[in-house]
């Protein structure tokens, strides 16, 4: 039950692109087409369980019975960063099919704030281990979700007639606007 | 380029949010009432000038294979640094117990460090130029940041409470939906729309 709980709060009730902010660069930056926003949701759901499992070992058994849990945001960003580069390598040889479809959303993760603020979230919210991991894949599966709708409208946005100042991003975030407006219909489901 | 409009360029025409594009995560959380913004623009500014002018003083001694992990832990550290600055001096809970500062920008300050901003100065400008310059560059780049949050801050906050840092403006409640999330989404379109004109305007004369 209490996953459950953790699986809707994450998808819908606080949406990690619409209600909490996360995430915005590749949002509005890899929307554009229904394909490349699956591929990038894809990227990041992958990135995203693995480097939560890291960072909570790191977390708990070797910054915590050291005493420096203060290093924590150094530790994360950099293990962040090489575990990036080490999937990267390993994908390349293991499945050169999936490297093919994540490949050129897989640098840009590293500086996706998604992926640092739900290892540091998991943490701050004090799960445990399989606690952490479902946190990281329902907030994964709600920057999917997030994604994928907003860029089946914004490819619906191509043959809409829209003001001169306003193409490109402004109206991009106008729609993210009524999206998350809409995701407030789910507020007060769970806390 | 001169030293002032080295400076200045972050404000309008080369701003990171409304013109760049850049750390829109925290632009758009941190910006439900004009002083949150500001003490988060304020913060990357302080991580930015520092940062810059470490980078730019030491960056001919890093190897070029890992000099992005090189200045990934020059930032953090200066991250580090701030929230313990703001956990100990903007941590006190307000007159009515809402909660302090640090408590509202919450998980925003630790995630400084993967502010595009940030690293981006370090790599397309510090890394290449003089510590005076990089410094100036850091210093302008940041207020340019600090001051989209505020004005986003304070529309946000008067069209949502009425007030601009606390003081009340207009009378009665205002539309709530503008402190709430979709609204930070609504007032940032149509300030990019803006300031977009204003932009266009400028080059024109």
């Amino acid at each position: 039950m209490e996953y459950i709980l953790i699986i809707i709060s994450a998808v819908f009730v606080n949406n990690i692109v619409l209600t909490q902010f996360l995430g915005i660069c590749p949002f509005i930056g890899v929307s554009g087409k229904v394909d490349t926003a699956l591929g990038m949701s894809g990227a990041v759901m992958f990135v995203m369980v693995i480097a939560t499992i890291v960072t909570y070992l790191l977390q708990h058994y070797i910054l915590i019975p050291l005493g420096i849990p203060f290093m924590q945001t150094v530790v994360f960003i950099l293990v962040i960063a090489a575990l990036v580069q080490l999937v990267e390598i390993i994908l390349k040889k293991v499945s050169p099919a999936l490297y093919q479809a994540l490949g050129i959303f897989l640098p840009l993760i590293t500086t996706n704030c998604a992926i640092l603020g739900v290892a540091i979230l998991a943490v701050q919210k004090d799960l445990n281990l399989l606690g952490s991991v479902v946190y990281a894949i329902s907030n994964a599966a709600g920057f999917g979700l997030a994604l994928i709708t907003f860029s089946g409208i914004r490819e619906q946005l191509d043959l809409a007639d829209i003001p001169k100042g306003m193409k490109g991003v402004p109206i991009a975030f106008i729609i993210a606007g009524l999206l998350s407006m809409a995701f407030m219909g789910f507020a007060g489901i769970v806390k | 380029m001169n030293n002032l409009k080295n400076f200045t360029k972050g404000f309008i025409s080369e701003n990171p949010v409304f013109v760049l594009f850049l750390g829109l995560c925290p632009t758009l959380g941190t910006s439900n009432s004009a002083i949150n913004g500001l003490s988060m623009g304020l913060a990357t500014t302080f991580v930015l000038v520092l940062s810059n002018l470490v980078i730019s003083s030491i960056s001919r001694f890093i190897p070029d294979k890992v000099r992005i992990p090189a200045y990934i832990v020059v930032i953090a550290s200066f991250v580090t640094v701030v929230d313990f600055l703001m956990k100990a001096y903007l941590n006190t809970p307000g007159k009515n117990f809402e909660p302090s500062i640090y408590d509202q920008l919450g998980i925003f300050i630790p995630l400084i460090v993967v502010n595009c901003i940030v690293l981006g100065r370090a790599e397309a400008y510090a890394s290449k130029n003089p510590v005076k310059s990089s410094l100036i560059d850091g210093l302008g780049m940041g207020l340019g940041f600090a001051f989209a949050l505020f004005l986003l801050g304070s529309v946000r906050e008067l069209l949502g409470n009425g007030s601009i840092l606390g003081f009340k403006f207009i009378r009665g409640d205002g539309v709530l939906l503008f402190v709430s999330p979709p609204g930070a989404f609504l007032a940032l379109g149509f300030l990019i729309m803006l300031m977009r004109m204003l932009n266009q305007r400028l080059a024109k004369n």
